[in-house]
Protein backbone atom coordinates (compact mmCIF):
# COMPACT_ATOMS: atom_id res chain seq x y z
CA UNK A 1 0.00 0.00 0.00
CA UNK A 2 2.85 2.40 1.04
CA UNK A 3 3.62 3.78 -2.35
CA UNK A 4 6.10 6.97 -3.20
CA UNK A 5 3.54 9.50 -2.60
CA UNK A 6 1.71 7.96 -0.04
CA UNK A 7 4.99 8.15 2.09
CA UNK A 8 5.86 11.70 0.70
CA UNK A 9 2.16 13.03 2.14
CA UNK A 10 2.33 10.89 5.22
CA UNK A 11 5.78 12.74 6.14
CA UNK A 12 4.39 16.32 7.16
CA UNK A 13 1.61 14.75 9.20
CA UNK A 14 4.23 12.05 10.59
CA UNK A 15 6.43 15.43 12.23
CA UNK A 16 3.49 16.88 13.52
CA UNK A 17 2.25 13.77 15.51
CA UNK A 18 6.12 13.51 16.76
CA UNK A 19 5.75 15.80 19.58
CA UNK A 20 2.46 14.58 20.11
CA UNK A 21 3.72 10.77 21.12
CA UNK A 22 4.80 11.36 24.69
CA UNK A 23 1.08 13.13 24.86
CA UNK A 24 -0.15 9.96 23.25
CA UNK A 25 1.35 7.80 25.78
CA UNK A 26 -0.08 9.63 28.58
CA UNK A 27 -3.44 9.35 27.08
CA UNK A 28 -3.07 5.49 27.14
CA UNK A 29 -2.55 5.68 30.63
CA UNK A 30 -4.95 8.10 31.09
CA UNK A 31 -7.68 5.85 29.23
CA UNK A 32 -6.09 2.53 31.14
CA UNK A 33 -6.68 4.42 34.52
CA UNK A 34 -10.29 3.40 34.93
CA UNK A 35 -10.48 -0.06 34.49
CA UNK A 36 -7.21 -0.14 36.55
CA UNK A 37 -8.98 1.79 39.63
CA UNK A 38 -11.90 -0.72 39.19
CA UNK A 39 -9.85 -3.86 38.99
CA UNK A 40 -7.55 -2.86 41.41
CA UNK A 41 -10.46 -2.18 44.45
CA UNK A 42 -12.77 -4.96 43.42
CA UNK A 43 -10.40 -7.47 42.55
CA UNK A 44 -7.07 -7.35 43.62
CA UNK A 45 -7.96 -5.92 46.81
CA UNK A 46 -10.42 -8.63 47.55
CA UNK A 47 -7.89 -11.13 46.48
CA UNK A 48 -5.15 -9.55 49.05
CA UNK A 49 -7.89 -9.36 51.56
CA UNK A 50 -8.71 -13.26 51.56
CA UNK A 51 -5.22 -14.23 51.19
CA UNK A 52 -4.73 -12.23 54.47
CA UNK A 53 -7.98 -13.26 56.40
CA UNK A 54 -6.83 -17.33 55.50
CA UNK A 55 -4.68 -16.59 58.44
CA UNK A 56 -7.13 -14.94 61.11
CA UNK A 57 -8.38 -16.67 63.53
CA UNK A 58 -12.47 -16.88 64.22
CA UNK A 59 -14.95 -18.22 66.65
CA UNK A 60 -18.62 -18.36 66.27
CA UNK A 61 -18.88 -14.42 66.89
CA UNK A 62 -15.75 -12.70 64.83
CA UNK A 63 -12.72 -12.77 63.19
CA UNK A 64 -9.43 -12.15 65.20
CA UNK A 65 -6.29 -10.61 63.14
CA UNK A 66 -3.32 -13.64 63.84
CA UNK A 67 -1.01 -15.36 61.61
CA UNK A 68 -2.56 -18.82 62.32
CA UNK A 69 -2.39 -21.82 60.02
CA UNK A 70 -4.84 -24.04 61.30
CA UNK A 71 -7.57 -22.61 58.59
CA UNK A 72 -4.99 -24.40 55.99
CA UNK A 73 -3.99 -27.81 57.56
CA UNK A 74 -7.81 -28.39 58.90
CA UNK A 75 -9.03 -27.95 55.48
CA UNK A 76 -6.54 -29.90 53.56
CA UNK A 77 -6.50 -32.29 56.78
CA UNK A 78 -9.72 -33.56 56.23
CA UNK A 79 -10.80 -36.49 53.88
CA UNK A 80 -14.18 -34.62 53.17
CA UNK A 81 -12.07 -31.37 51.76
CA UNK A 82 -10.17 -34.15 49.35
CA UNK A 83 -13.53 -35.87 48.42
CA UNK A 84 -15.13 -32.46 47.43
CA UNK A 85 -12.38 -31.67 45.17
CA UNK A 86 -12.13 -34.71 43.56
CA UNK A 87 -16.14 -34.28 43.07
CA UNK A 88 -15.56 -31.21 41.63
CA UNK A 89 -12.66 -32.12 39.21
CA UNK A 90 -14.70 -34.87 38.21
CA UNK A 91 -17.83 -32.73 36.72
CA UNK A 92 -15.26 -30.48 35.46
CA UNK A 93 -13.70 -33.29 33.61
CA UNK A 94 -17.53 -34.71 32.83
CA UNK A 95 -19.01 -31.49 31.30
CA UNK A 96 -15.68 -30.04 29.63
CA UNK A 97 -15.94 -33.53 27.31
CA UNK A 98 -19.57 -32.99 26.31
CA UNK A 99 -19.38 -29.42 25.99
CA UNK A 100 -16.27 -29.78 23.72
CA UNK A 101 -17.69 -32.25 21.79
CA UNK A 102 -21.03 -30.41 21.58
CA UNK A 103 -19.68 -27.44 21.26
CA UNK A 104 -17.06 -28.66 18.50
CA UNK A 105 -20.05 -29.90 16.14
CA UNK A 106 -23.01 -26.97 16.72
CA UNK A 107 -19.76 -24.85 15.51
CA UNK A 108 -18.94 -26.73 12.76
CA UNK A 109 -22.46 -27.20 11.38
CA UNK A 110 -22.81 -23.52 11.86
CA UNK A 111 -19.27 -22.51 9.92
CA UNK A 112 -19.11 -25.07 7.24
CA UNK A 113 -22.61 -26.47 6.44
CA UNK A 114 -24.47 -23.09 6.48
CA UNK A 115 -24.23 -21.56 3.19
CA UNK A 116 -25.53 -18.13 3.71
CA UNK A 117 -24.02 -15.45 6.45
CA UNK A 118 -27.27 -14.33 7.14
CA UNK A 119 -28.27 -17.54 8.24
CA UNK A 120 -25.28 -18.24 10.18
CA UNK A 121 -26.10 -14.73 11.83
CA UNK A 122 -29.69 -16.01 12.88
CA UNK A 123 -28.81 -19.29 13.91
CA UNK A 124 -25.72 -18.45 15.89
CA UNK A 125 -28.46 -15.82 17.62
CA UNK A 126 -30.31 -18.55 18.62
CA UNK A 127 -27.69 -20.17 20.34
CA UNK A 128 -26.34 -17.00 22.07
CA UNK A 129 -30.15 -16.27 23.41
CA UNK A 130 -30.16 -18.49 26.37
CA UNK A 131 -26.59 -17.29 27.28
CA UNK A 132 -28.13 -13.78 28.05
CA UNK A 133 -30.92 -15.21 30.08
CA UNK A 134 -30.50 -15.98 33.67
CA UNK A 135 -29.07 -19.00 34.98
CA UNK A 136 -31.17 -20.25 37.91
CA UNK A 137 -34.59 -19.64 35.40
CA UNK A 138 -32.69 -21.79 33.09
CA UNK A 139 -31.98 -24.41 36.03
CA UNK A 140 -35.04 -24.97 37.70
CA UNK A 141 -37.27 -24.85 34.16
CA UNK A 142 -35.66 -28.56 34.48
CA UNK A 143 -37.74 -29.90 37.28
CA UNK A 144 -40.95 -30.00 35.43
CA UNK A 145 -38.85 -31.69 32.72
CA UNK A 146 -37.25 -34.57 35.06
CA UNK A 147 -39.04 -34.41 38.31
CA UNK A 148 -40.88 -37.60 39.50
CA UNK A 149 -43.82 -36.76 37.70
CA UNK A 150 -42.36 -34.75 34.85
CA UNK A 151 -42.68 -34.72 31.33
CA UNK A 152 -40.04 -37.72 30.97
CA UNK A 153 -41.29 -39.96 33.33
CA UNK A 154 -44.96 -39.27 32.17
CA UNK A 155 -43.90 -40.12 28.82
CA UNK A 156 -41.48 -43.35 30.12
CA UNK A 157 -44.46 -44.92 32.18
CA UNK A 158 -47.32 -43.66 29.91
CA UNK A 159 -45.65 -45.72 27.19
CA UNK A 160 -44.92 -48.71 29.08
CA UNK A 161 -40.89 -48.52 29.23
CA UNK A 162 -40.68 -48.62 32.37
CA UNK A 163 -42.81 -49.44 35.43
CA UNK A 164 -42.27 -46.87 37.85
CA UNK A 165 -40.98 -43.26 37.39
CA UNK A 166 -37.01 -42.98 37.01
CA UNK A 167 -35.92 -41.98 40.26
CA UNK A 168 -32.42 -40.72 39.30
CA UNK A 169 -33.40 -38.00 36.94
CA UNK A 170 -33.80 -35.28 39.28
CA UNK A 171 -31.69 -34.66 42.38
CA UNK A 172 -28.26 -36.83 41.08
CA UNK A 173 -25.37 -36.32 39.46
CA UNK A 174 -27.12 -36.99 36.45
CA UNK A 175 -28.93 -33.73 36.49
CA UNK A 176 -26.15 -31.29 37.70
CA UNK A 177 -23.90 -32.90 34.59
CA UNK A 178 -27.22 -32.41 32.44
CA UNK A 179 -28.00 -28.78 33.86
CA UNK A 180 -24.01 -27.72 33.13
CA UNK A 181 -24.10 -28.85 29.99
CA UNK A 182 -27.00 -26.58 29.59
CA UNK A 183 -25.72 -23.79 30.93
CA UNK A 184 -22.18 -23.74 29.49
CA UNK A 185 -21.99 -25.20 25.84
CA UNK A 186 -22.20 -21.59 24.83
CA UNK A 187 -19.52 -20.45 26.29
CA UNK A 188 -17.71 -23.34 23.77
CA UNK A 189 -19.89 -23.07 20.90
CA UNK A 190 -18.85 -19.05 20.96
CA UNK A 191 -14.94 -19.05 20.67
CA UNK A 192 -14.56 -22.24 18.44
CA UNK A 193 -17.16 -20.53 16.24
CA UNK A 194 -14.82 -17.70 15.72
CA UNK A 195 -11.78 -19.71 15.25
CA UNK A 196 -13.38 -21.65 12.12
CA UNK A 197 -14.73 -18.63 10.30
CA UNK A 198 -11.05 -17.33 10.67
CA UNK A 199 -9.73 -20.64 8.80
CA UNK A 200 -9.11 -19.74 5.22
CA UNK A 201 -11.57 -21.22 3.10
CA UNK A 202 -8.93 -22.01 0.33
CA UNK A 203 -6.69 -24.24 2.85
CA UNK A 204 -9.84 -26.33 2.93
CA UNK A 205 -9.92 -26.40 -1.35
CA UNK A 206 -6.86 -27.28 -1.39
CA UNK A 207 -7.07 -30.10 0.79
CA UNK A 208 -10.11 -31.46 -1.11
CA UNK A 209 -7.98 -30.72 -4.89
CA UNK A 210 -5.45 -32.37 -3.25
CA UNK A 211 -7.45 -35.96 -2.54
CA UNK A 212 -8.25 -35.57 1.12
CA UNK A 213 -11.85 -36.92 1.94
CA UNK A 214 -14.09 -34.26 3.96
CA UNK A 215 -12.84 -36.87 7.25
CA UNK A 216 -9.51 -36.62 6.39
CA UNK A 217 -9.96 -32.53 6.27
CA UNK A 218 -11.82 -32.44 9.47
CA UNK A 219 -8.97 -34.29 11.14
CA UNK A 220 -5.94 -32.68 9.28
CA UNK A 221 -7.08 -29.20 8.61
CA UNK A 222 -9.75 -28.51 10.52
CA UNK A 223 -9.23 -29.75 13.85
CA UNK A 224 -5.88 -28.50 14.56
CA UNK A 225 -6.54 -24.91 13.47
CA UNK A 226 -9.63 -25.08 15.74
CA UNK A 227 -7.67 -25.72 18.66
CA UNK A 228 -6.97 -21.97 20.26
CA UNK A 229 -10.80 -21.71 20.19
CA UNK A 230 -11.51 -24.79 21.93
CA UNK A 231 -9.12 -23.89 24.82
CA UNK A 232 -10.78 -20.31 25.14
CA UNK A 233 -14.00 -22.37 25.47
CA UNK A 234 -12.34 -25.00 27.79
CA UNK A 235 -11.07 -21.86 29.80
CA UNK A 236 -14.72 -20.93 30.49
CA UNK A 237 -16.22 -24.05 30.90
CA UNK A 238 -13.76 -25.38 33.62
CA UNK A 239 -13.45 -22.35 35.65
CA UNK A 240 -17.20 -21.87 35.89
CA UNK A 241 -17.80 -25.90 36.42
CA UNK A 242 -15.00 -25.17 39.21
CA UNK A 243 -16.80 -22.09 40.67
CA UNK A 244 -20.12 -23.44 40.87
CA UNK A 245 -22.23 -23.99 43.77
CA UNK A 246 -25.58 -23.17 42.26
CA UNK A 247 -26.46 -25.89 40.15
CA UNK A 248 -24.94 -28.61 42.03
CA UNK A 249 -26.73 -27.11 45.18
CA UNK A 250 -30.35 -27.00 43.19
CA UNK A 251 -30.31 -30.04 40.47
CA UNK A 252 -28.53 -32.39 43.25
CA UNK A 253 -31.02 -31.45 46.31
CA UNK A 254 -28.24 -31.11 48.38
CA UNK A 255 -26.81 -35.06 47.73
CA UNK A 256 -23.77 -33.83 46.14
CA UNK A 257 -20.87 -31.49 47.07
CA UNK A 258 -18.62 -29.00 45.42
CA UNK A 259 -16.12 -26.96 46.32
CA UNK A 260 -18.28 -23.48 46.46
CA UNK A 261 -21.25 -25.01 47.93
CA UNK A 262 -18.55 -25.78 50.97
CA UNK A 263 -17.27 -22.16 50.91
CA UNK A 264 -20.83 -20.97 50.56
CA UNK A 265 -22.03 -23.37 53.51
CA UNK A 266 -18.54 -21.54 55.50
CA UNK A 267 -19.80 -17.81 55.05
CA UNK A 268 -22.90 -18.77 55.81
CA UNK A 269 -22.13 -20.33 58.99
CA UNK A 270 -19.68 -17.01 59.47
CA UNK A 271 -16.75 -19.04 59.01
CA UNK A 272 -15.10 -16.63 56.94
CA UNK A 273 -11.16 -17.66 57.44
CA UNK A 274 -12.07 -21.08 56.76
CA UNK A 275 -14.03 -19.79 53.52
CA UNK A 276 -10.88 -17.43 52.97
CA UNK A 277 -8.36 -20.61 52.84
CA UNK A 278 -10.76 -22.83 50.85
CA UNK A 279 -10.90 -19.84 48.45
CA UNK A 280 -7.41 -19.73 48.34
CA UNK A 281 -6.40 -23.49 47.26
CA UNK A 282 -9.31 -23.52 44.48
CA UNK A 283 -7.92 -19.73 43.64
CA UNK A 284 -4.66 -21.58 42.89
CA UNK A 285 -6.31 -24.85 41.41
CA UNK A 286 -7.86 -22.55 38.59
CA UNK A 287 -5.42 -20.42 38.09
CA UNK A 288 -2.91 -23.54 37.57
CA UNK A 289 -5.57 -24.79 35.26
CA UNK A 290 -5.71 -21.70 33.36
CA UNK A 291 -1.79 -21.33 32.90
CA UNK A 292 -1.71 -24.94 31.50
CA UNK A 293 -4.41 -24.08 28.83
CA UNK A 294 -2.97 -20.52 27.73
CA UNK A 295 0.46 -22.28 27.48
CA UNK A 296 -1.19 -24.19 24.36
CA UNK A 297 -3.04 -20.52 23.07
CA UNK A 298 -1.91 -16.94 23.13
CA UNK A 299 -5.52 -15.52 23.69
CA UNK A 300 -4.29 -11.88 22.43
CA UNK A 301 -3.20 -13.46 18.82
CA UNK A 302 -7.37 -14.40 18.55
CA UNK A 303 -9.38 -12.29 19.79
CA UNK B 1 -18.81 -22.58 -0.10
CA UNK B 2 -19.45 -24.00 -3.69
CA UNK B 3 -22.61 -25.55 -5.05
CA UNK B 4 -23.18 -29.22 -4.42
CA UNK B 5 -25.96 -31.76 -3.53
CA UNK B 6 -25.94 -31.78 0.52
CA UNK B 7 -23.85 -34.84 1.59
CA UNK B 8 -25.29 -37.43 3.94
CA UNK B 9 -22.48 -35.17 6.83
CA UNK B 10 -24.98 -32.50 6.46
CA UNK B 11 -27.85 -33.97 7.03
CA UNK B 12 -26.31 -35.75 10.53
CA UNK B 13 -25.23 -32.08 11.80
CA UNK B 14 -28.55 -30.59 11.01
CA UNK B 15 -30.24 -33.00 12.78
CA UNK B 16 -27.43 -33.14 15.54
CA UNK B 17 -27.98 -28.58 15.62
CA UNK B 18 -32.13 -29.02 15.57
CA UNK B 19 -31.69 -31.05 18.87
CA UNK B 20 -29.32 -29.23 20.17
CA UNK B 21 -31.41 -26.06 19.62
CA UNK B 22 -34.32 -28.25 20.97
CA UNK B 23 -32.29 -28.75 24.33
CA UNK B 24 -31.32 -25.11 24.80
CA UNK B 25 -34.94 -24.17 24.91
CA UNK B 26 -37.08 -26.91 25.44
CA UNK B 27 -37.04 -27.17 28.99
CA UNK B 28 -37.36 -22.92 29.23
CA UNK B 29 -41.29 -23.51 26.84
CA UNK B 30 -41.78 -26.07 29.83
CA UNK B 31 -41.69 -23.48 32.51
CA UNK B 32 -43.61 -20.76 30.39
CA UNK B 33 -46.46 -23.57 29.71
CA UNK B 34 -46.57 -24.57 33.05
CA UNK B 35 -47.05 -20.72 34.47
CA UNK B 36 -50.31 -20.88 33.44
CA UNK B 37 -50.87 -23.08 35.33
CA UNK B 38 -54.53 -22.99 36.94
CA UNK B 39 -55.16 -21.91 40.51
CA UNK B 40 -55.17 -25.38 42.13
CA UNK B 41 -52.52 -26.45 39.41
CA UNK B 42 -48.52 -27.90 40.55
CA UNK B 43 -44.99 -27.42 39.68
CA UNK B 44 -45.32 -30.47 37.20
CA UNK B 45 -48.15 -31.24 33.85
CA UNK B 46 -50.72 -31.76 33.35
CA UNK B 47 -52.17 -28.55 33.41
CA UNK B 48 -55.03 -28.03 35.80
CA UNK B 49 -56.93 -25.95 33.78
CA UNK B 50 -55.36 -22.11 32.16
CA UNK B 51 -55.17 -18.98 34.11
CA UNK B 52 -53.17 -15.90 34.92
CA UNK B 53 -53.40 -16.63 38.15
CA UNK B 54 -49.94 -16.80 38.91
CA UNK B 55 -48.54 -13.46 37.53
CA UNK B 56 -51.43 -12.16 39.10
CA UNK B 57 -49.97 -13.35 42.23
CA UNK B 58 -46.77 -11.98 41.34
CA UNK B 59 -48.11 -8.59 42.03
CA UNK B 60 -49.77 -9.08 45.36
CA UNK B 61 -47.75 -8.78 48.52
CA UNK B 62 -45.48 -11.84 48.96
CA UNK B 63 -45.05 -14.07 52.54
CA UNK B 64 -41.32 -14.14 51.37
CA UNK B 65 -39.89 -11.80 49.08
CA UNK B 66 -40.13 -8.66 47.46
CA UNK B 67 -40.75 -8.58 43.42
CA UNK B 68 -41.26 -5.22 42.65
CA UNK B 69 -38.17 -3.92 44.99
CA UNK B 70 -35.95 -6.62 43.78
CA UNK B 71 -36.55 -5.97 40.19
CA UNK B 72 -36.02 -2.29 40.22
CA UNK B 73 -32.94 -2.41 42.45
CA UNK B 74 -31.71 -5.12 39.04
CA UNK B 75 -32.78 -3.01 36.46
CA UNK B 76 -30.98 0.00 38.06
CA UNK B 77 -27.98 -1.62 38.56
CA UNK B 78 -27.92 -3.31 35.09
CA UNK B 79 -27.96 -0.17 33.89
CA UNK B 80 -25.32 1.47 35.98
CA UNK B 81 -23.49 -1.48 35.22
CA UNK B 82 -24.00 -1.17 30.95
CA UNK B 83 -23.20 2.54 31.21
CA UNK B 84 -20.00 1.92 33.03
CA UNK B 85 -19.15 -1.22 31.12
CA UNK B 86 -18.79 1.11 27.95
CA UNK B 87 -17.05 3.97 28.71
CA UNK B 88 -14.53 1.69 30.48
CA UNK B 89 -13.98 -0.68 27.89
CA UNK B 90 -14.15 1.57 25.14
CA UNK B 91 -11.18 3.83 27.30
CA UNK B 92 -9.39 0.59 27.68
CA UNK B 93 -9.86 -0.30 24.34
CA UNK B 94 -8.27 2.61 22.72
CA UNK B 95 -5.31 2.34 25.34
CA UNK B 96 -4.63 -0.76 24.04
CA UNK B 97 -4.27 0.43 20.80
CA UNK B 98 -0.96 2.10 22.34
CA UNK B 99 1.70 0.06 23.27
CA UNK B 100 2.64 1.54 26.85
CA UNK B 101 3.90 0.07 30.04
CA UNK B 102 1.84 -2.19 31.92
CA UNK B 103 -0.68 -3.06 28.86
CA UNK B 104 0.18 -6.74 29.06
CA UNK B 105 -0.20 -7.23 33.02
CA UNK B 106 -3.10 -5.00 32.23
CA UNK B 107 -4.50 -7.27 30.14
CA UNK B 108 -4.01 -10.36 31.90
CA UNK B 109 -5.66 -8.71 35.14
CA UNK B 110 -8.71 -8.59 32.82
CA UNK B 111 -8.62 -12.06 31.84
CA UNK B 112 -7.91 -12.88 35.67
CA UNK B 113 -11.25 -10.98 36.61
CA UNK B 114 -12.64 -13.42 34.13
CA UNK B 115 -11.41 -17.00 35.60
CA UNK B 116 -11.50 -15.90 39.13
CA UNK B 117 -14.25 -17.91 40.68
CA UNK B 118 -17.20 -15.17 41.18
CA UNK B 119 -18.24 -16.80 45.08
CA UNK B 120 -14.14 -15.83 45.25
CA UNK B 121 -14.82 -12.19 44.47
CA UNK B 122 -17.95 -11.98 46.76
CA UNK B 123 -16.71 -13.22 49.80
CA UNK B 124 -13.56 -10.74 48.80
CA UNK B 125 -15.54 -8.13 48.47
CA UNK B 126 -17.76 -8.80 51.74
CA UNK B 127 -15.08 -9.52 53.77
CA UNK B 128 -13.11 -6.22 52.46
CA UNK B 129 -16.14 -4.09 53.21
CA UNK B 130 -16.63 -5.59 56.80
CA UNK B 131 -13.28 -4.61 57.96
CA UNK B 132 -13.31 -1.35 56.90
CA UNK B 133 -16.82 -1.15 58.69
CA UNK B 134 -18.38 0.15 55.19
CA UNK B 135 -22.27 -1.27 54.72
CA UNK B 136 -22.51 -3.31 51.38
CA UNK B 137 -25.21 -1.93 49.20
CA UNK B 138 -26.37 -3.28 45.62
CA UNK B 139 -25.13 0.13 44.35
CA UNK B 140 -21.61 -0.16 45.57
CA UNK B 141 -19.93 -3.34 46.62
CA UNK B 142 -22.54 -5.93 44.35
CA UNK B 143 -22.13 -2.86 41.33
CA UNK B 144 -18.15 -3.25 42.39
CA UNK B 145 -18.89 -7.06 42.13
CA UNK B 146 -20.82 -6.99 38.79
CA UNK B 147 -18.23 -4.51 37.65
CA UNK B 148 -15.30 -7.89 37.89
CA UNK B 149 -17.76 -9.78 35.67
CA UNK B 150 -18.45 -7.27 32.73
CA UNK B 151 -15.51 -5.60 32.17
CA UNK B 152 -13.38 -8.25 31.22
CA UNK B 153 -15.81 -9.16 28.40
CA UNK B 154 -16.29 -5.45 27.47
CA UNK B 155 -12.49 -4.97 27.30
CA UNK B 156 -11.91 -8.15 25.02
CA UNK B 157 -14.41 -7.45 22.92
CA UNK B 158 -12.67 -3.73 22.14
CA UNK B 159 -9.47 -5.44 21.75
CA UNK B 160 -10.90 -7.40 19.25
CA UNK B 161 -12.55 -4.69 17.30
CA UNK B 162 -9.64 -2.54 17.76
CA UNK B 163 -7.30 -5.45 16.16
CA UNK B 164 -9.34 -5.51 13.16
CA UNK B 165 -9.70 -1.69 12.79
CA UNK B 166 -7.53 -0.01 10.22
CA UNK B 167 -6.05 3.32 11.54
CA UNK B 168 -5.94 4.47 7.72
CA UNK B 169 -9.32 5.54 8.15
CA UNK B 170 -7.63 7.73 10.78
CA UNK B 171 -5.27 8.77 8.99
CA UNK B 172 -7.44 9.80 6.17
CA UNK B 173 -9.24 11.85 8.38
CA UNK B 174 -6.20 13.58 9.81
CA UNK B 175 -5.09 14.44 6.45
CA UNK B 176 -8.08 15.80 5.59
CA UNK B 177 -7.17 18.38 8.59
CA UNK B 178 -9.53 16.91 11.26
CA UNK B 179 -8.70 17.21 14.92
CA UNK B 180 -8.07 13.95 17.27
CA UNK B 181 -11.25 14.94 18.86
CA UNK B 182 -13.13 15.29 15.25
CA UNK B 183 -11.59 11.86 14.24
CA UNK B 184 -12.66 10.34 17.04
CA UNK B 185 -16.14 11.78 16.87
CA UNK B 186 -16.89 11.46 13.27
CA UNK B 187 -14.81 8.61 12.17
CA UNK B 188 -13.96 6.17 15.25
CA UNK B 189 -17.43 6.47 16.99
CA UNK B 190 -19.87 5.17 14.21
CA UNK B 191 -17.59 2.97 13.43
CA UNK B 192 -17.54 0.71 16.44
CA UNK B 193 -21.04 1.89 17.52
CA UNK B 194 -22.63 -1.12 16.79
CA UNK B 195 -20.34 -3.21 19.03
CA UNK B 196 -20.19 -0.50 21.51
CA UNK B 197 -24.10 -1.64 22.05
CA UNK B 198 -23.35 -5.21 22.21
CA UNK B 199 -20.51 -4.67 24.77
CA UNK B 200 -23.76 -2.27 26.45
CA UNK B 201 -25.90 -5.24 25.76
CA UNK B 202 -23.23 -8.27 27.45
CA UNK B 203 -22.99 -5.34 30.45
CA UNK B 204 -26.97 -5.30 31.35
CA UNK B 205 -27.46 -9.06 30.35
CA UNK B 206 -24.51 -9.94 32.81
CA UNK B 207 -25.29 -8.26 35.39
CA UNK B 208 -29.17 -8.46 35.66
CA UNK B 209 -28.78 -12.29 35.54
CA UNK B 210 -25.72 -12.40 37.93
CA UNK B 211 -26.38 -13.63 41.84
CA UNK B 212 -23.07 -15.47 42.80
CA UNK B 213 -21.25 -12.19 42.58
CA UNK B 214 -24.54 -10.71 45.09
CA UNK B 215 -24.71 -13.05 47.26
CA UNK B 216 -22.03 -11.76 49.76
CA UNK B 217 -22.38 -8.04 48.40
CA UNK B 218 -25.66 -6.95 48.19
CA UNK B 219 -26.32 -6.20 51.74
CA UNK B 220 -30.06 -5.41 53.01
CA UNK B 221 -31.94 -5.38 50.51
CA UNK B 222 -31.81 -8.27 47.28
CA UNK B 223 -31.75 -7.98 43.59
CA UNK B 224 -33.91 -10.01 41.30
CA UNK B 225 -31.81 -13.34 40.75
CA UNK B 226 -31.13 -13.07 44.81
CA UNK B 227 -35.01 -13.46 45.32
CA UNK B 228 -35.49 -16.29 42.33
CA UNK B 229 -32.66 -18.36 43.94
CA UNK B 230 -33.94 -17.75 47.39
CA UNK B 231 -37.37 -19.23 46.15
CA UNK B 232 -35.79 -22.28 44.76
CA UNK B 233 -35.48 -23.83 47.90
CA UNK B 234 -39.06 -22.74 49.94
CA UNK B 235 -41.49 -21.82 47.23
CA UNK B 236 -43.49 -24.61 45.68
CA UNK B 237 -46.39 -23.18 43.96
CA UNK B 238 -45.92 -22.35 39.89
CA UNK B 239 -45.49 -18.25 40.73
CA UNK B 240 -41.69 -19.39 40.41
CA UNK B 241 -42.22 -19.93 37.14
CA UNK B 242 -44.52 -17.17 36.59
CA UNK B 243 -41.64 -15.16 37.79
CA UNK B 244 -39.36 -17.02 35.36
CA UNK B 245 -41.43 -16.30 32.74
CA UNK B 246 -41.55 -12.10 33.02
CA UNK B 247 -37.69 -11.78 33.68
CA UNK B 248 -37.34 -14.04 30.63
CA UNK B 249 -39.58 -12.31 28.28
CA UNK B 250 -37.69 -8.99 29.76
CA UNK B 251 -34.44 -10.69 28.37
CA UNK B 252 -35.53 -11.67 25.32
CA UNK B 253 -37.27 -7.86 24.61
CA UNK B 254 -34.19 -6.34 25.68
CA UNK B 255 -32.19 -8.61 23.65
CA UNK B 256 -34.59 -8.13 20.58
CA UNK B 257 -34.41 -4.47 20.89
CA UNK B 258 -30.43 -4.59 20.77
CA UNK B 259 -30.09 -6.63 18.01
CA UNK B 260 -32.52 -4.88 15.93
CA UNK B 261 -30.73 -1.17 17.14
CA UNK B 262 -27.53 -3.09 15.79
CA UNK B 263 -29.17 -4.13 12.51
CA UNK B 264 -30.45 -0.80 12.05
CA UNK B 265 -27.12 0.68 12.61
CA UNK B 266 -25.38 -1.33 9.80
CA UNK B 267 -28.13 -1.06 7.37
CA UNK B 268 -27.92 2.61 7.84
CA UNK B 269 -24.28 2.82 7.64
CA UNK B 270 -24.41 0.19 4.25
CA UNK B 271 -26.81 3.05 2.69
CA UNK B 272 -24.31 6.04 3.48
Amino acid sequence: MATMTDTAIAQPAVRTRKPGSRIGEFAAYLQALPLLVILGTFLLLPLLMIAVVSFWDYDFAAMYPDFVTFNYTETLGSWVTWKTYLNTLKFAVIVWMITLFVGFWAAYFLAFHVRTSAMQTVLFLVCTVPFLTSNIIRMISWIPVLGRNGLINSALVDTGIVAAPVEWLLYSDFAVVLAMVHLYTLFMVTPIFNTLMRIDRSLVEAARDAGASSWQVLTNVILPLAKPGMAIGTIFVVTLVMADFSTVQVMSGGQSASVALMMKNQMSLLQYPAAAANAVILLVLVLMMVAGILRIVDIRKEL
Amino acid sequence: MHREPRSREFYVLALFFALFVVFLYGPLSAIVILSFQGPDGGLTFPLNGMSLHWFGNLLEKQAVGDFGGSFRRSLMLGLMVMAVTVVISLLAGLAFRRKFFGATPLFYLSVASLVVPSIIISLGIGVLFQQFGLQPAWYSSAFGAHLTWTLPFGVLIMFAVFNRFSPTYEEAARDLGASSWQTFRHVVLPMIAPSLIGVGLFGFSLSYDEFARTLMTSGTYNTLPLEIYGMTTNVTTPVLYALGTVTTLFSFLVIGGTVGTILYLNRRRARA
